[in-house]
C-alpha cells in the first residue's frame, strides 16, 4: 500500500503541493500507533509510589519492520520511601531485560532464532529479574509489575499484582490481567461476590507481588490489538475509584491519548484521589 | 509509607514463611522426621525369605527366581514363565495365603478372589500393572502379574536427598489421575482403588507410573470384620466409615502429593491434619498453584474436593510446572469407545498410501507409492482415472481451477486435468519433490529437494520465480494474505512475499519438514529439534515454543485458539495458540507424523501404531479409533462428514466422521 502510494505520489505532476488537510482527505497518511501516559500522587498521599516507563522504537524505510513498544507500570508498597524505590527498580530492571533480550539483538540481526528466548519467556524472565533486583535493592518492600510489549499490533503481557491491563474495543472494555489480591481470589473460589470484594477488608492484600519471595509465578497473556483498539494499563488508584463505564467514556471522549490519560487522572482525583494514580494508553494503527 | 499509616491499606500477605525463620526451620523439621519415618516403613530386610524356595516350579510353568517382598500373609516373587521357551519372559507372582479356617468362608474368599482378578484382567491401561494369570494351589492363591522394572515412589522418596522437583511430581500426579479416571469410569461399576500411597505407585524405567496392589491381598485378611481397605494417614475420613467413592482416591492422591512435596510422612502425623502443616513449612519452593490443587484434593468434606479425577487432572495440566515437563504427563486413555466404526468404503492400491488425499467436487485425489495419481469417486470409492508418474508419490495433490497438481519423487511437478486425468503441463525440478503444492494468486507454490521454492503459473506451467533456501524444501508452503511461509531441512522458516522477497526468516535448531500454518497473529510450525514454535506473523520473532519428546514432522492445524500437532514421541498435542501452554495431549502407541485435520468439534489423525483416531478437540477425549493393518503416516482429509485417509496397508479408507 505504502509502496503504491509513494509511486503515485511521484507520478502526480501538475497540481501544486496540496495543503496538509486536503492531503489527509484524499490520500490518508499512514496510520501509526499512539501512546500516552499520566501519573499523579493523588490527593491524600505525600509521594507517588507508582512508576510508568515507556520505550518506543520503530524502523521504517524500504524494508519496514513491526514497531517495538514497551509499556511498564509498577505500583510499589513499603514504608520509608521503599515503595517508590521498589516500583522504580522493578520497572527499570524489567525494561532493561526486555529490550536487551528482544529488541537490541534485532538491530544486529532481524532473523528470528530458536537460540534466543521466546518473547513469553523473555517477559517472564524480565519480571523474575525485577523480583531479584527489588529483593536486593529495596528489601522489605514490594511492587506490582505489569509489562506490555507490543510488536506491531500484537501485545505480549506479563503481570504480577493488582495493577491491570485492559483492552478497549468496539465491544467494550475487557480486563486482560487477573488481580493477585486475596479478595479477587475469594471471588474466584465463589466465597464472596464481586460486590462484597469491593468492600472486603482484604481488598488490597496481595498474595503475589514482586520482591516478596525467591520463586515468583508470572502470568502471561498474548492479545492481538485490532485496528484502532486501545490497550490500557492502570494502577488500582484508577480502577478502584472510577467505574469502567467512566473509564470508557473518558478515553473515547478525549482528542488524544495523552489527554485521555490526564482526564482519567483528574477523574480519579475528583473521586477522592485516595491512592497514587497512573494510566497508560496505547492505540493500534487504524490501518 | 509507614505501616501505621492509615492510608496504606495494602499489605502483602506472607503465604511463605518470612525469610527470618524459614530456611532453618524447614531443614530442622524434615531432619527430625526422617529417622522416625524409616522406623515405621521398616528398614528393608537385606535378605528376604519367602515360602517358596528359589527354583520352585508353580503349575509346571512359573519358575521362582527371587523373592521381591514378603508381608504377613502374602509374598511377591520374581518368576520366569517357561511357556515362552525362546525368550526369557519374567513376571511377578503374588502369593496370598488364606487365613480363614472355616470351609465356607474360604470358598467365599476364593470366589471373591476370582471375581476381582477377572475384573482386573479385563483392565487395559498403560498405568495399571497387567494381570496375566491366576490360580489357586492348596491354601494359597496366586496372581501372575506384569513385572515392572523400576521402584515405587516410597523408595524414590527415601533415596532422594532434598526435595523432588515439582515438575516430576506434577507429571506423576497427572498420570495417576489418568489411571484413576480410567478406573472410575469402569463399566458397569466404577473401580475405586482405595489405597493410593507412594508405595503402591511404581515408577518404571521410562519414568512412567503404574499402580500396583489392587487391594486383593486385603480380602485374604478376613476374620476381622470391617477391616478398612486403605492406609491410615492417606485415607480420607469417610473411608473409615467404609464408604468408597471416587473422591476417596482423590483425597489419597492429595495425601500422597503432600507427602512427596513436603517429605513429611502422614502416617506419623495425626489423621486429617494436612491443613495444619502446610507444605511450605518444609518446602518453600512449591508453587502456589500446586499447593491450591493439593489442598483442594485434601478437603475434609468430600463435597469440597475435586469432583472427579478428570477435573483434578485438568487443574494439574494447567499448572506452569506441568507445561515445563517434557515427556510423560498423561497416557492416552484406552479405547473405550468402539472399533465399531465401519468404513463407508475402502480402495485397494498396489502400494502404500503415504500421500494425503485431497477432496474436490465429489472426487478424491491421492498419490500412491506405486507412482500413480488416482482419482476416485468420493461417494462410492470407485476408480475414475489414474495418471502414472515415474516415481513414488508422497506429497499430496492440490486442486485449483479444474487442474490437479502433484509432485513426484521423479523430480517433476504434474498438472493433470481434474476431470479427465490428462496431462496439461509438467514442471521439472533438479531433485525429488516431497513438498505438497498449494495454489493461490494464479500460481502454484511448492518446494523441491533442489533447495528451491517454486512459483509456477497455473495455466501455462511457466516458472514465475524460484526462491533459493538454505536446504531441501520438504515442508509445504502456506499461502497467507501477506506472505508465503515455508520451512526447509536446514531449519529455516521463511516468510516470502509474492515477489519472492524475504519478509523475515526464523532459524530453528534443526530441520523443518513440518508445514507452517499462519493466522492473523501467528505462524505455527514444528521442527526436528522437538519443538513446536509460535512465531509472530509480522516479524518472525519467536513468541513461544513448546517442547515435545520427539521430532515434530506433523504439520499443525489451528482451530478455535488451539494448535493441534503430532510428535514422533507418540502424542498428539493441543496447545493454547496464544501462549503455547499445553491444553491436553493424547498418547498413541507409536509415532504421530500424520498431520491432524479438524472437522466440526473433532480432530482426526493417524499414528504409526496403525490406527486412525478421532478426538474431541476441546478435551482430547477419544471419540473413536479405527485400526488399519499398517502404519498411518498419511494425513486425513475431512469433507462433509467423511474422513478420507490412506494407510501403509495399501488401502484408502472413507470413514464416517
Amino acid at each position: 500500500m505504502r509502496f503504491f502510494r509513494r509511486l503515485l505520489g511521484r507520478e502526480s505532476d501538475s497540481p501544486p503541493p496540496p495543503s496538509p488537510s486536503a492531503a489527509s482527505e484524499t490520500v490518508p497518511l499512514p496510520s501509526r500507533s499512539e501512546v500516552g501516559w499520566a501519573t499523579d500522587v493523588g490527593r491524600l498521599r505525600d509521594h507517588n509510589e507508582d512508576t510508568a516507563l515507556v520505550v518506543t522504537a520503530a524502523q521504517d524505510g524500504d524494508s519496514p519492520f513491526p514497531s517495538f513498544e514497551l509499556l511498564v507500570l509498577a505500583d510499589g508498597m513499603g514504608g520509608h520511601r521503599a515503595g517508590e524505590m521498589a516500583s522504580s527498580v522493578a520497572a527499570r530492571r524489567a525494561a532493561y531485560h526486555i529490550t536487551r533480550q528482544s529488541y537490541l539483538p534485532s538491530l544486529l540481526d532481524r532473523q528470528g532464532d530458536a537460540n534466543r528466548p521466546a518473547l513469553t519467556e523473555v517477559l517472564i524472565n524480565a519480571v523474575q529479574s525485577a523480583n531479584r533486583a527489588v529483593s536486593e535493592e529495596a528489601p522489605g518492600s514490594g511492587t506490582t509489575l505489569t509489562c506490555a510489549l507490543i510488536l506491531g499490533s500484537q501485545a505480549y503481557i506479563a503481570h504480577v499484582g493488582d495493577s491491570r491491563a485492559y483492552v478497549l474495543t468496539e465491544g467494550g472494555l475487557e480486563q486482560v490481567t487477573q488481580d493477585h489480591s486475596v479478595a479477587d481470589r475469594l471471588v474466584d473460589l465463589g466465597q464472596i461476590t464481586p460486590a462484597e470484594a469491593a468492600v472486603h477488608p482484604q481488598k488490597n492484600v496481595l498474595y503475589r507481588a514482586v520482591g516478596q519471595s525467591t520463586a515468583l509465578e508470572v502470568d502471561t497473556h498474548v492479545r492481538k490489538i485490532g485496528p484502532g483498539d486501545y490497550l490500557l494499563l492502570c494502577s488500582d488508584g484508577l480502577w478502584g475509584l472510577i467505574s469502567e463505564t467512566d473509564i470508557v467514556g473518558l478515553i473515547r471522549g478525549a482528542s488524544s491519548l495523552q489527554e485521555a490519560c490526564e482526564d482519567l487522572v483528574i477523574a480519579a482525583n475528583e473521586a477522592g484521589g485516595r491512592d497514587n494514580i497512573t494510566a497508560m494508553l496505547w492505540r493500534a494503527p487504524r490501518e | 509509607m509507614t505501616p501505621s499509616d492509615p492510608l496504606e491499606t495494602r499489605q502483602i500477605e506472607a503465604f511463605q514463611p518470612s525469610s527470618e525463620e524459614s530456611p532453618g526451620d524447614g531443614r530442622a523439621l524434615s531432619g527430625n522426621h526422617q529417622p522416625q519415618s524409616s522406623e515405621v516403613t521398616g528398614p528393608k530386610p537385606v535378605q528376604i525369605e519367602g515360602r517358596l524356595p528359589k527354583g520352585h516350579l508353580l503349575q509346571d510353568r512359573y519358575r521362582i527366581l527371587t523373592v521381591l517382598a514378603v508381608g504377613g500373609m502374602s509374598a511377591v516373587y520374581k518368576a520366569q514363565d517357561l511357556r515362552f521357551s525362546k525368550v526369557t519372559r519374567v513376571c511377578a507372582i503374588k502369593e496370598m495365603i488364606s487365613s480363614a479356617k472355616a470351609p465356607d468362608v474360604r470358598a467365599m474368599i476364593l470366589r471373591n478372589f476370582e471375581r476381582e482378578t477377572n475384573i482386573l484382567a479385563t483392565l487395559n491401561h498403560p498405568g495399571i500393572v497387567q494381570v496375566y494369570d491366576c490360580f489357586t494351589d492348596g491354601d494359597c492363591s496366586y496372581l501372575v502379574l506384569e513385572y515392572v522394572r523400576g521402584k515405587d515412589l516410597e523408595a524414590v522418596l527415601d533415596e532422594t536427598k532434598g526435595f523432588l522437583p515439582e515438575e516430576k511430581i506434577v507429571s506423576w500426579a497427572i498420570q495417576i489421575c489418568d489411571v484413576l479416571s480410567y478406573l472410575h469410569s469402569h463399566e458397569p461399576r466404577p473401580i475405586i482403588f482405595r489405597d493410593i500411597k507412594p508405595s503402591n505407585v511404581m515408577l518404571d524405567e521410562y519414568g512412567r507410573i503404574k499402580l500396583i496392589d489392587f487391594g486383593i491381598a486385603k480380602m485374604f485378611q478376613s476374620g476381622k470384620k470391617g477391616t478398612m481397605i486403605g492406609t491410615e494417614g492417606y485415607s480420607p475420613p469417610e473411608q473409615y466409615q467404609g464408604l468408597a467413592d471416587p473422591r476417596v482416591d482423590i483425597y489419597a492422591l492429595g495425601a500422597t502429593l503432600h507427602h512427596l512435596l513436603s517429605k513429611r510422612d502422614p502416617r506419623l502425623e495425626p489423621p486429617f491434619s494436612f491443613h495444619k502443616r502446610p507444605i511450605h513449612e518444609t518446602n518453600p519452593n512449591v508453587s502456589r498453584e500446586l499447593l491450591d490443587v493439593v489442598n483442594k484434593a485434601l478437603e475434609y468434606d468430600a463435597n469440597n474436593r475435586y469432583g472427579s479425577a478428570e477435573e483434578m487432572q485438568r487443574a494439574l495440566t494447567s499448572l506452569r510446572s506441568a507445561r515445563d515437563v517434557a515427556g510423560t504427563t498423561a497416557f492416552g486413555t484406552s479405547v473405550t469407545v468402539g472399533s465399531e466404526i465401519t468404513p463407508l468404503w475402502r480402495f485397494a492400491f498396489e502400494d502404500e498410501v503415504r500421500s494425503s488425499p485431497t477432496v474436490d467436487n465429489g472426487t478424491v485425489y491421492v498419490g500412491a507409492y506405486d507412482h500413480n495419481l488416482y482419482a476416485l469417486d468420493a461417494e462410492a470409492g470407485e476408480f475414475l482415472w489414474k495418471y502414472p508418474t515415474d516415481g513414488g508419490i508422497a506429497s499430496s495433490p492440490c486442486v485449483h481451477d479444474g487442474i490437479v497438481f502433484v509432485g513426484s519423487s521423479d523430480r517433476i511437478l504434474y498438472a493433470v486435468g481434474a476431470r479427465d486425468g490428462r496431462i496439461r503441463w509438467t514442471c521439472p525440478t533438479e531433485d525429488r519433490i516431497w513438498s505438497s503444492p498449494r495454489a493461490a494468486f494464479h500460481h502454484v507454490f511448492f518446494g523441491s529437494d533442489d533447495r528451491h521454492l517454486y512459483a509456477v503459473n497455473i495455466q501455462s506451467g511457466r516458472i514465475a520465480w524460484t526462491f533459493r533456501t538454505d536446504g531441501k524444501v520438504r515442508s509445504s508452503p502456506h499461502v497467507g494474505d501477506e506472505a508465503i511461509y515455508v520451512g526447509c531441512e536446514a531449519g529455516v522458516v521463511y516468510a516470502v512475499d509474492t515477489g519472492a522477497n524475504v519478509r523475515w526468516r526464523f532459524r530453528a535448531r534443526r530441520g523443518v519438514t513440518s508445514s507452517p500454518v499462519a493466522t492473523d497473529e501467528m505462524v505455527y510450525v514444528g521442527a526436528h529439534d522437538r519443538y513446536v514454535y509460535g512465531l509472530d506473523v509480522r516479524s518472525g520473532w519467536l513468541a513461544w515454543r513448546y517442547r515435545t519428546d520427539g521430532s515434530v514432522i506433523s504439520s499443525p492445524a489451528v482451530s478455535k485458539g488451539i494448535v493441534l500437532v503430532g510428535s514422533v514421541d507418540g502424542y498428539l498435542y493441543a496447545l493454547d495458540a496464544e501462549s503455547g501452554r499445553l491444553i491436553w495431549r493424547y498418547g498413541t502407541e507409536d509415532q504421530v507424523t500424520s498431520s491432524p485435520a479438524v472437522h466440526g468439534d473433532a480432530v482426526y489423525f493417524g499414528s504409526v501404531d496403525g490406527s486412525i483416531y478421532s478426538l474431541d478437540t476441546k478435551t482430547g477425549n477419544l471419540r473413536w479409533r479405527f485400526q488399519t493393518d499398517g502404519p498411518v503416516t498419511s494425513s486425513p482429509a475431512a469433507v462433509q462428514g467423511v474422513i478420507y485417509v490412506g494407510s501403509s496397508d495399501r488401502y484408502l479408507y472413507a470413514l464416517p466422521a
